[in-house]
């Protein structure tokens, strides 16, 4: 049986169906507080999960990528351990620099608040390996600063190493404008592809009457 | 002493609420307003009265913490 560790900071708000998906899945969690230094011992996974860490404030993540148990992370990332971080986990994983590039205010301003479709750009790492390339999925997004930017350069090197995980785009593929996003991408990982982060919300997408289970293979992926 | 920093989106980098004043203020008919550009504004009382150690230890935060510098520039002001 696999174990996920989920982080929990001040303001973090998805701890809790993150859990539940990963427990309706299979495994055993374990809720690890931010002033922890040290993750549990036999931990496969490590959750950054959703929410608004510090009120958002100065920048979303800048202030949680200084919690202690943020160095266990990091640690733990550099042995190779996996680490998916969502909606906010995203952001505090790009400002604590395990992922490439930043997260900004959406273009409208608006908090976007809805399902949305997505194409699966590259299969060929752990998260997405139970995915088709190229399939389209339908996840729900919310968030306010999900503007995903990345210097050309930069980007150059993210399409090279197939890290780009997924992007925005209608039903039939094509890829859309949502919140101004570089090439409309909803989730990178790292060059290692063991560090994951996505702004679109799998854990919230678990069960066809509520909107879509397409969640549960993107999750399965992590713990197969 | 009082160090100010001053935080903006990098030039080049789209800043959508930047934007959305620029449009606003058209909207209201103020004319000749070429670009808008919004920052953030972090003022730092400190102990120390030298420049030059209040300068690295205040361009330390800022590259740290206070900015964000795959996205953000930012400027030091001692007084």
């Amino acid at each position: 049986m696999k174990h996920v560790a989920i982080l929990q900071f001040p303001g973090t708000n998805c701890d809790l169906d993150t859990k539940y998906a990963f427990e309706k899945l299979g495994c055993t969690t374990t809720i690890v507080w931010h002033k922890e230094s040290e993750l549990p011992k036999d931990v496969d996974l490590v959750v950054v999960p959703g929410g608004f860490s510090y009120g958002d404030y100065l920048r979303s993540g800048a202030i949680a990528k200084f919690s202690p148990i943020m160095n266990a992370v990091e640690e733990f990332a550099k042995d190779g351990g996996k680490v998916l971080g969502i909606c906010n986990g995203f952001q505090i994983l790009t400002e604590a620099g395990l992922l490439p590039g930043a997260l900004k205010r959406n273009i409208g301003l608006h908090f976007i608040s809805k399902f949305q479709t997505m194409k699966v750009i590259n299969n060929t790492n752990d998260f997405l390996q139970k995915c088709d390339k190229d399939e389209i999925l339908n996840i729900p997004i919310a968030h306010a600063d999900g503007n995903y930017y990345i210097d050309e350069e930069d980007f150059k090197e993210l399409e090279a190493n197939e890290q780009i995980l997924l992007r925005y785009s209608n039903e039939k593929g094509e890829p859309v404008v949502v919140n101004g996003s570089v090439t409309s991408i909803a989730g990178v990982c790292n060059k290692n592809k063991n560090v994951f982060g996505l702004m679109p919300h799998p854990e919230r997408a678990l069960e066809t009457i509520l909107g879509s289970k397409d969640g549960i293979k993107m999750l399965e992926g992590l713990i197969a | 002493m009082t160090a100010i920093v001053n935080i903006f989106l990098k030039e080049g980098v789209l800043d959508p609420q930047g934007k959305a004043i620029h449009h606003a203020l058209d909207a209201m008919n103020f004319e000749g307003v070429e670009d808008v550009r919004m920052g953030k504004q972090i003022v730092l009382k400190l102990s120390t009265d030298n420049k030059e150690e209040a300068q690295k230890e205040v361009e330390k935060m800022a590259e740290e913490i206070l900015a964000n510098t795959v996205i953000e520039d930012y400027t030091i002001e001692l007084i």
